[in-house]
Order: C-alpha cells, then sequence, then structure tokens
C-alpha cells in the first residue's frame, strides 16, 4: 500500500496540510475520526485528526502542527513522497444533525478539522457560528474557508493582533445569542476554558480531546481520560466527549508524561537532521 | 558439528538418562541487553537429545499437543540427519513450529506426557522442534504445493497465531485468502507482546512472510469494525470470515490514583517495548519512561514479561500478586528466569491506592495484606483482604498485569453476533462457527487470553469447518453477496 502525498499546502509557519492517496479510507471516512499516521518505517504512530476527505479521488487530508521530532519530520516531506502507513478511520465519527443554532470554536492546528465539522453541520441545516482562536495574527489561517462554511465568523488571538483579544469575548457573545449545541477543537486548555464559559449558558458542549495515543485502537489504554468519573479511553469511546464531564486537569498532566523524552528526540531531530543549529 | 557420533562429550549420568541442557546467556549478561536468553541446540545436541525419544508405539506426548504433531515421527527424522524432511513432518499440523518450539509451555503439554518424564527428565520436545525450525530458516524452505483454486474469497481479520493459521491452511486448500491485520505489523502478541529476549521478531516476520509467500495477501493498518465492517465484508463478496482479533484490552484494578503519570497497562508497556522497540530509544522514536522501582502487579506469563523488561531497562523490580508462589500463574521456566534476573516478589499482597507528586507521576502506593481461603467453584485458590493490614510502598513504575479480555470494536459493530457479555467473548462452537452463517471466530478472542498453540488449534480447526462450508455452497454464482 502507498500513502502518496498529492497535494501539500503550507497553512502557516509551522502548519501544513496533507492530502494523501488512501481510497479505502475516503471511502469511509467521517467527520470527528482520526488517523494514526507512521510517517518513516520504524516511527511513532502519530495521530491526527481527519479534515477532509474526497471519496471520488480516493484521499483524505490531515493538517498537522510541528512540534516535535514526529511532526517535524513529517515536515520535510514533499509532495510525491509516500508515507510509510496511515491507519484509519479511528475513533467515532461527530454526531451530525440538525441542532439549531450552532457555535464551532476552534483554536490553531484543529481550526482545519473543525471546519470539516461546521460544513457538515451547515449542510445539516444548522445556523453556524464559527470562532478561530490563535496565537497571533501571523498564526490564522483558513479564514475565507472559514466564511465560506459558516453563516458568521470571529476571530480571536491571544495577543490581540487579529479580532478579538483572547476568548472571553465569548461570554458575552453568549449572553447576547441563543446557542444549543457547542463544538470545540483546539488545545486543551482553551477547550476547558471554553467548557467553562459555555457551562453556566447550559449549552451543550463537545470536546476533541487529544491524549497520547499508541494503537488508537483500544489496545494500550495510555489514552484513557476522565469524563463524568468513568474511566474511558480517548480512541475507541471517543475522541468527543462532553467538556462539561471532562476532567481537564488530568488530561493535562497525563500529555504531559513523557516530555523530557520528547524534547530529547527534538533536539537530537534538530542536530542531525533539521536546522542543524545544534550539536554536530 | 556435522557427524553423529555424540558419544563423546555426554555428560551421561547414571543410567545416562540425563536430558541436554540448552545453552543459555547467563543472568548477569542477559539483564544487560534485549537478546535472545536461550540459544537452542546444535547439531550434536539435537540428535544427543533425539536419542532419548524411546519411540513410543503408542505415543502419548502426541496427546498432549493440542495440535496433535508427530512428534516421535520428526525425532526420528533428526536421528536419521533428515532435517527437511522433519520440519514437513511437523509443519503438516503446525505451521508456526519456530515459535511453539520457544513458547509452548511444554512442561504443560507435549512433554507432560511423555513417559520418559515418570522416572527422569522427559525428552525435550519443544528444544527439538525449534532445532528443526530454526535449520530450516538457515537453510531456507520449501514451499508447499497448494490445491487448485476454488473461486471463493476468505477475509480473516487478525495476523495473530490463529489467524496467520486460519489464512495458511485457507490458502493452500486453494481459496483466496485476504488478511486483515488493524496494527502496522502482523503477528498479534507474537510482535507486540512477547519481548524480544524470548522470541526474536526476526523469527515472527520470517513466519508472516511464509505466510505471505504462500498466497495470502496481508492487509496492514486495517481495523475492522472502521475501515470495514463484517456485514460490509461480506456484501463485498468475501463468502466466509474467520475473527482472530484475539484479546487486546487491558484489564485496570480500578483503583483510585490509577491514571497517574508512571502507570502503565501491561500493554501499553510492552507495545511501547516490543513493537515500538522503546529499548532502543532514542535511536527509535517512541519513548518508555521507567523509574528506579518498578511495580509489576500480577503473576502470570505477562506479568512476568514485563518484570524481566524492565530489569533489562535497569530498574529494581517487585512483583506484588495477591495470592501466594504455588498458584503463580506463569510458567515454572520464566518464574525461575525472572528471579535468577534479580526479581523481588511480594506474595499475598493487593493495590488499594496509588499516590502522585504534584507534576502528577506516582510516588508511592497503598497495599494491602491477602490470605487464601477455600478454593472457589473453578478449583482455583480464593483470596481476601486482611482487615487492617494496610501499607505503604514506594514506587515510581506500576505495570498493571492483571489480564487482557477482547477488544470490542468487532463485536460492537456486527449486529447479532453472540458474545459473552460478561467475558467479551464471541461464542463458538467446537468447529469454530458464531450464530452468524459464514462467520467464525477462535483464539483468544474465543477463550479469553491462552495460548500460542492453543489460539493456532482454533485456527487449524476453523479452517477445516471454513472449508466445508464454502464446498457445500456449491459453485458460485454471480451474485456475489452470500450468507446474511
Ligand atoms: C485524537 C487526536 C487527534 C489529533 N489531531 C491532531 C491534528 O489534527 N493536528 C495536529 O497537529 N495534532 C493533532 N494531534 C496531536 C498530535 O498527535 C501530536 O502533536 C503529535 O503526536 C506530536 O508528535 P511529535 O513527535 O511531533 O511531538 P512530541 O515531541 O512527541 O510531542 C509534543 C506534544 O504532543 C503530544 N503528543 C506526543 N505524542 C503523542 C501521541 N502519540 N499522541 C497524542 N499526542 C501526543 C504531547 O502532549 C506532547 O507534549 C492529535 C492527537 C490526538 C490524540
Ligand atoms: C506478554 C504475553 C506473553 C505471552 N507468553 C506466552 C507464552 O510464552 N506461551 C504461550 O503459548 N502464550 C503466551 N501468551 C499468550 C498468547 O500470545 C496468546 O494466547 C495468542 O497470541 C493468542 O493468539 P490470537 O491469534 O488469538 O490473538 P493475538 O495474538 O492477540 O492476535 C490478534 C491480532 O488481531 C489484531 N486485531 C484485533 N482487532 C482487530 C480488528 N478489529 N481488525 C483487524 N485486526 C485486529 C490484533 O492487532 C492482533 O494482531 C502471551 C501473551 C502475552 C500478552
Ligand atoms: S506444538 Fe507445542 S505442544 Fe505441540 S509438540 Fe510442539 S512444543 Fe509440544
Ligand atoms: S512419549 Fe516421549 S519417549 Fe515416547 S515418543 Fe513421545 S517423546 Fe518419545
Ligand atoms: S491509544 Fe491505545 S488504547 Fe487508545
Amino acid at each position: 500500500m502507498m500513502y502518496r502525498i498529492v497535494a501539500k499546502k503550507p497553512l502557516a509557519h509551522k502548519e501544513t496540510l496533507f492530502e494523501v492517496e488512501a481510497p479505502e479510507i475516503a471511502a469511509k471516512a467521517r467527520p470527528g475520526q482520526f488517523l494514526i499516521v507512521i510517517p518513516k518505517e520504524g516511527g511513532e504512530r502519530v495521530p491526527l485528526t481527519i479534515c477532509d476527505y474526497d471519496a471520488r479521488k480516493g484521499t483524505v487530508s490531515f493538517a498537522f502542527h510541528e512540534v516535535g521530532k514526529s511532526t517535524k519530520e513529517m515536515g520535510t516531506f514533499e509532495e510525491g513522497e509516500c508515507l510509510s502507513n496511515v491507519t484509519g478511520p479511528l475513533g467515532n465519527p461527530s454526531e451530525i444533525k440538525n441542532f439549531g443554532r450552532v457555535l464551532c470554536v476552534g483554536g490553531s492546528i484543529m481550526i482545519a478539522p473543525l471546519l470539516l465539522q461546521a460544513k457538515a453541520l451547515k449542510d445539516a441545516g444548522n445556523h453556524v457560528t464559527t470562532v478561530l482562536g490563535c496565537r497571533s495574527k501571523e498564526f490564522l489561517f483558513m479564514e475565507d474557508e472559514a466564511k465560506a462554511r459558516s453563516d458568521v465568523v470571529y476571530v480571536a488571538s491571544d495577543d490581540g493582533t487579529v479580532g478579538e483579544k483572547g476568548i472571553a469575548f465569548l461570554n458575552e457573545l453568549l449572553r447576547k445569542e441563543r446557542f444549543d449545541h457547542c463544538v470545540v477543537m483546539g488545545p486543551v486548555v482553551m477547550m476547558k476554558t471554553v467548557s467553562e464559559i459555555t457551562k453556566p449558558f447550559e449549552i451543550p458542549t463537545i470536546v476533541t480531546l487529544t491524549p497520547i495515543m499508541i494503537d488508537g485502537m483500544g489496545m494500550c489504554g495510555v489514552c484513557r481520560v476522565t469524563v463524568g468519573g468513568k474511566m474511558l479511553f480517548g480512541c475507541v469511546d471517543g475522541p468527543e466527549f462532553d467538556g462539561h464531564q471532562t476532567n481537564f486537569d488530568e488530561l493535562i498532566k497525563r500529555q504531559r508524561t513523557m516530555l523530557p523524552e520528547e524534547r530529547l528526540s527534538s533536539i537530537l531531530y534538530g542536530a542531525d537532521g533539521g536546522c542543524k543549529c545544534g550539536r554536530q | 558439528m556435522e557427524g553423529n557420533e555424540p558419544e563423546m562429550k555426554n555428560p551421561r549420568a547414571k543410567g545416562g538418562d540425563e536430558d541436554v541442557e540448552m545453552p543459555r546467556q547467563t543472568p548477569k549478561e542477559r539483564v544487560k541487553n534485549f537478546s535472545e536468553v536461550a540459544l537452542g541446540y546444535d547439531e550434536e545436541m539435537a540428535i544427543r537429545e533425539a536419542k532419548r525419544c524411546l519411540q513410543c508405539k503408542n505415543p502419548q506426548c502426541r496427546k498432549g499437543c493440542p495440535v496433535d504433531v508427530p512428534i516421535p515421527e520428526f525425532i526420528d527424522c533428526i536421528l536419521k540427519g533428515k532435517y527437511d524432511e522433519g520440519i514437513a513432518v511437523i509443519k503438516t499440523k503446525n505451521s508456526l513450529p519456530a515459535v511453539c518450539g520457544r513458547v509452548c509451555p511444554q512442561e504443560n503439554q507435549c512433554q507432560m506426557r511423555c513417559v520418559k518424564g515418570k522416572k527422569g527428565d522427559p525428552v525435550n520436545i519443544g528444544r527439538l522442534e525449534r532445532f528443526l525450525a530454526d535449520w530450516e530458516r538457515e537453510h531456507g524452505g520449501k514451499i508447499p504445493e497448494k490445491a487448485p483454486p476454488t473461486g471463493r474469497k476468505v477475509a480473516v481479520i487478525g495476523a495473530g497465531p490463529a489467524g496467520l493459521t486460519a489464512a495458511s491452511d485457507l490458502v493452500r486448500l486453494g481459496h483466496e485468502v485476504t488478511l486483515f491485520e488493524a496494527l502496522h505489523v502482523g503477528g498479534g502478541v507474537l510482535s507486540y507482546g512477547i519481548p524480544e529476549f524470548r522470541l526474536p521478531k526476526k523469527i515472527v516476520q520470517n513466519e508472516i512472510g511464509y505466510v505471505q509467500k504462500l498466497g495470502v495477501d496481508l492487509r496492514l493498518g486495517n481495523l475492522i469494525g472502521r475501515i470495514h465492517t463484517i456485514p460490509e465484508l461480506l456484501e463485498q463478496g468475501y463468502d466466509a470470515i474467520f475473527i482472530g482479533s484475539g484479546a487486546g484490552l487491558p484489564q485496570w484494578t480500578g483503583c483510585p490514583g490509577e491514571n497517574l503519570g508512571g502507570i502503565y497497562s501491561a500493554n501499553e508497556f510492552l507495545i511501547r517495548v516490543n513493537l515500538m522497540k522503546a529499548y532502543n530509544f532514542p535511536e527509535q522514536d517512541t519513548p518508555i519512561r521507567i523509574g528506579k522501582h518498578v511495580v509489576v502487579i500480577g503473576g502470570g506469563n505477562v506479568a512476568m514479561d514485563c518484570a524481566r523488561i524492565s530489569m533489562r531497562l535497569g530498574a529494581k523490580v517487585c512483583l506484588n500478586y495477591r495470592r501466594s508462589r504455588n498458584e503463580l500463574p506463569a510458567r515454572r521456566e520464566e518464574i525461575e528466569n525472572a528471579e535468577e534476573e534479580g526479581l523481588m516478589c511480594n506474595f499475598l499482597n493487593a493495590p488499594v491506592e496509588f499516590f502522585g507528586d504534584d507534576k502528577g507521576w506516582v510516588r508511592s502506593m497503598k497495599c494491602a495484606n491477602m490470605e487464601l481461603t477455600e478454593p472457589d467453584a473453578t478449583g482455583r485458590q480464593a483470596c481476601k483482604v486482611i482487615p487492617d493490614s494496610e501499607f505503604d510502598m514506594d514506587t515510581d513504575t506500576v505495570i498493571v498485569a492483571i489480564g487482557q479480555t477482547p477488544n470490542p470494536i468487532i463485536q460492537r459493530t456486527t449486529e447479532g453476533l453472540v458474545t459473552d457479555p460478561r467475558r467479551g467473548i464471541i461464542i463458538v462452537d467446537p468447529e469454530g462457527r458464531t450464530n452468524l452463517k459464514g462467520v467464525f471466530a477462535g483464539g483468544d478472542v474465543a477463550t479469553g487470553a491462552a495460548t500460542v498453540i492453543s489460539a493456532m488449534g482454533a485456527g487449524k480447526r476453523a479452517a477445516k469447518a471454513m472449508h466445508e462450508y464454502l464446498m457445500d455452497e456449491g459453485p458460485r454464482g454471480d451474485s456475489s453477496s452470500n450468507g446474511n
């Protein structure tokens, strides 16, 4: 099986979108599901959310943010090159139906898969308001896609260089407007904040949890999360969960368990293949 | 080496009937590496051991082998130096001899029944089987003949011992076989579970290569239930399906604090180390973090493997087991190996709670002492907590190895498939038929965690029943949907 990259699109500084040949996955993929990508033989199994699929072309797309060794290495792949393995679709598809008025909140790289969901929700007859969250102006991407796929679009940046400053403006928005359903995809801290904001308004809030994963099919349990006081597996019970029931603090701690090793890996990679700014 | 005059260095003690030891790495040496511990017989040793076999007319050993390997026959081939014939004899019944020779619990199977065992050491059947399989790998094996194509298509799910066996038997019978494996590597537990030092992965790869050479189409990275469901496979034109998806879902203690960092399920630990080769980190990308005081909870072979890996990664390791030494379910040989390598055991000990530091990493655990009570309904020694016996233990890594149940993805996505709600296993008859037409299952998914050879036996029986089913259906019509 060849998982050829048919298109590589830079989104921002370190954010890239790959469209990959995988006809069987393309035929089966639904919004909310994810893939496990092994960039090179012998490499890590990297979970990445599906952000588009085209059954006729036989391709599936994902967007990634270069954070560590595996994602940096993936960034060096060019169009026409092949990934070692792509497994999917994994996880449960999102619930897509007519909820009424929906609020979609996306942060950093997860904006790409969020917009797939926004489109599906709009096609299902919802009124869709989309919020794009980014660190600062130069990290904003897919604004036009967001406009095409939603009725209203807001932009928010951590430093206020574009759109609203911070995500707190949501409080006001929710006071002014009624929403029946909320979907949040982004950094865990952001999903936690948004869930705290929507809770008093009693808006059902679905978050996409991104615990560390290895197999992504229920074998190892490294992805366990606590939701509603119960231990669940992110990969097979999720990845979407009720944001008002999620123990985010535990998740944040669990995401950091391999930090020293990840740093080491990243430093060594930088030294022997990447930017060459480290030691020889 | 070459000759068959073993009399020279033969350590024949009284009566000349001690078994031939297999060379092994010393504990001091092996605890520093991941290379195979047991080094195997050379020719001279194999012939010397083969000579001990009485070539019984009514061989009891064979009755102890779940797949009925013709034991005296293959041993006779060793004596005659006809190794290629010997391996062919084994392969009539067992398509993974290099694996079984290493990991079968022979002491409870073939060797337990060997008549020589009544007075002294039984014949080392497993070691002889391994000798032939290794000989074949070095000298290049033959691909056996296949029956003419039947025009039938079969899907096999899971490339563990059950699936590999079913797939190779079915392809040899002339069916077109697609083997779907969820992981990016085949072999099931042989690849992700059993460590390199007990079963080198190149041997597993070799066995998988053999199955592919037979003509099986192996599709890696295909999680059935997601990419295709069982009903969809039937619609796509597969005439029969074998489910060999194993028992890969980890069990937990349920104690508070179990989600702390540094607490691994045995599966996570094994997958990181064996499948992703984290023992080579950072040369390999997947890391493993291990502390200085590892506690392994459990007492089976899986627990023993986790403990032995941890020692190789440089940790001090304690095994906390809730019953006593006599009840340890692990193989004797593995317990001895582990203790030689430095394993400490706490018997009659159960976890109560785990405590972490401010970063969320485990730092200590509370345990309770247990006592044995009357055996339960299954005849197994039961145990209960001694009140007020709790105490704390320092630890910075905990591995929970208290069992696995079948992964529920297939069961959840196959409407009408009858399963046991308590144990999660798929219900089958002795030939592996499920309640759904054309759908068969076997191995750990139908029995709960068991052994390599029993999974292979199930794969074999199911392949036979599937062949009958496929041939009974008459010539294949144009309409591809069959079964439901
Ligand atoms: C269901 C799911 C969907 C995801 N979707 C996307 C996506 O669409 N785009 C995207 O850019 N990222 C996504 N992620 C996160 C992505 O998998 C990690 O960024 C990636 O694994 C980091 O690998 P690395 O070697 O480059 O970095 P590392 O240096 O190894 O890690 C950097 C950080 O990423 C996280 N991480 C590391 N390993 C894993 C792992 N095996 N699984 C999950 N997180 C890990 C940790 O929090 C870590 O601190 C998703 C994660 C999950 C679980
Ligand atoms: C650490 C450990 C040590 C062991 N040591 C021994 C030993 O020394 N001797 C011994 O005899 N036995 C041992 N066992 C037990 C033995 O390995 C198992 O009983 C045996 O492997 C079961 O075989 P199986 O084919 O039923 O399942 P598995 O080996 O579990 O294989 C199942 C395969 O199916 C795949 N799969 C699962 N779900 C799907 C799906 N939905 N779609 C596609 N593929 C899927 C899995 O990825 C896996 O590759 C050990 C087990 C473990 C975990
Ligand atoms: S397959 Fe296992 S039980 Fe059978 S003869 Fe070989 S080692 Fe013994
Ligand atoms: S029972 Fe023992 S001695 Fe007899 S044939 Fe079998 S292996 Fe040989
Ligand atoms: S990633 Fe292993 S169980 Fe979820």
